[in-house]
């Protein structure tokens, strides 16, 4: 059956649907993110979450003050390398299927303080990325563009099959490993099983 | 309220034993400042704080510098008398200097109850940069410094004696260096990213060599195009 059969049923009052999309349909319309900010980019988060743009036209408004609740991190801010531990150590607390969103310049790489000593160059090196929203901090209408986004991206995953998502893969790795601090940096400062820094190819 | 002077010379008489010395930063805008030595510091600090005259009851800022050694070159004209009877001849001779380095702690104080509107400075110094960097704490004087000496201490490294709970700030306690000294070298983390930036091109070149590239910095007895042991991820791509 096409989708513009579908279509022609739907309007006629009758609604044909598969388990999978009932599912993905509920799930993608009730994220919850967890409720923590690390800099300025948390502060267009809160404002995601006012009445002006209301967050919860998406069903995200809910956001858990604990991991164990929470299904979205919104990493909105500038990682430092002493929070970038505790940050893995939250996700890890996450129970599956869990998201991450990279909000704003700081958590995608670092952004303006990229080359400091203190800030991990992009929360990626350390945890799976779903959605990255560019910004410096991104407008809470781009948040919840990505979010829209992230909707998507749920909607589309497969509960069985070749491609079955991530989540209910058997060998995807819930949790990941914690960096230590180092005597100079976080040891290791990438985790190499799901970042390897961008490389210039170079041809003599 | 008194100058910078008058307020050197009433320390003085106040406290005979004690180096104050004026460092003068004369500009537009001159920020001049008074030098304490670190063993009458703390007693200053209290009697600046107390003293009806001046009465700085609010620190607002202290905060670090580091100075690395400085060699320092300084002509002077010397007139060399001619052996044949002449006129004396006027001579440069240069002479060079090493100006030890050492770290410094400069507060920035005012005064609520007099309602002063400029600071007065004061500086700290150690001996060196190295070993001897203890300054005394003037946390017990102005209990604002307490984070900002912390911070000092975590990104200059100087030691302040009797701080009541001197910890790294932003730092972890396992951290080993100190970022804000001038020759703070980060750990080598380079990820090329295309940029105007001449300084990442030079970088990129060491990390990313070209294969075959003597003067990219190849390890002695790697091939270029292979994996470097210190940048597993490194992988220059091979020519087709
Ligand atoms: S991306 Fe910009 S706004 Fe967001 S945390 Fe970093 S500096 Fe702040």
């Amino acid at each position: 059956m096409s989708d513009a059969e579908r279509e022609d049923l739907r309007r006629h009052g009758i609604l044909l649907t598969s388990l999978e999309e009932l599912y993905n349909w509920g799930r993608s319309n009730s994220i919850w993110p967890l409720q923590f900010g690390l800099a300025c980019c948390a502060i267009e988060m809160i404002a995601a979450a006012t009445a002006r743009f209301d967050i919860a036209r998406f069903g995200a408004e809910i956001f858990r003050p604990s991991p164990r609740q929470a299904d979205l991190m919104i990493v909105s801010g500038t990682v430092t390398k002493k929070m970038a531990p505790l940050v893995v150590r939250l996700w890890n607390q996450m129970p599956e299927p869990k998201y991450c969103i990279a909000m704003g310049a700081c958590a995608i790489s670092g952004g303006p303080f990229k080359q400091g000593y203190n800030v991990l160059k992009g929360i990626d090196r350390f945890i799976p990325v779903d959605i990255y929203i560019p910004g410096c901090p991104p407008r809470p209408e781009a948040l919840l563009h990505g979010l829209t986004q992230l909707q998507e991206k749920i909607k589309a995953e497969r509960l069985a099959g070749p491609d079955t998502a991530r989540h209910l893969r058997p060998e995807n790795p819930g949790e990941f490993p914690i960096p230590d601090y180092g005597a100079h940096d976080l040891q290791p400062p990438n985790n190499p099983a799901l970042f390897s820094p961008p490389s210039l190819p170079r041809k003599p | 309220m008194e100058s910078l002077e008058q307020l050197r010379d009433r320390l003085l008489t106040r406290f005979p034993a004690a180096k104050v010395e004026l460092v003068l930063n004369p500009g537009a805008s001159p920020e001049h400042s008074l030098l304490l030595e670190a063993a009458s510091a703390r007693e200053i600090a209290l009697f600046l704080r107390d003293d009806p005259f001046v009465k700085l009851d609010y620190c607002s800022n202290v905060t670090g510098l580091d100075w690395p050694d400085k060699e320092i070159i300084e002509t002077k004209k010397v007139s060399v008398p001619d052996p044949a009877g002449g006129p004396a001849k006027v001579v440069e001779e240069k002479t060079k200097r090493l100006q030890p380095g050492y770290l410094e702690a400069v507060y920035h104080l005012y005064s609520m109850a007099l309602k002063s509107t400029a600071p007065v400075i004061l500086r700290l110094r150690t001996v060196n940069r190295s070993d001897q960097v203890t300054l005394p704490s003037l946390t017990p004087v102005w209990r604002s410094a307490d984070f900002q000496e912390r911070e000092i201490y975590d990104l200059y490294g100087i030691i302040f004696e009797g701080h009541p709970d001197l910890r790294r700030l932003l730092m972890w306690d396992g951290f080993k260096d100190h970022p804000m000294r001038k020759d703070y070298v980060a750990p080598d983390d380079f990820e090329w990213e295309p940029t105007p930036h001449g300084v990442v091109h030079e970088r990129a070149k060491a990390h990313y060599p070209l294969p075959g590239d003597r003067l990219g910095q190849t390890p002695a007895g790697q091939q270029p195009g292979t994996v470097s042991p210190a940048n597993p991820t490194t992988q220059p791509e091979a020519k087709p």
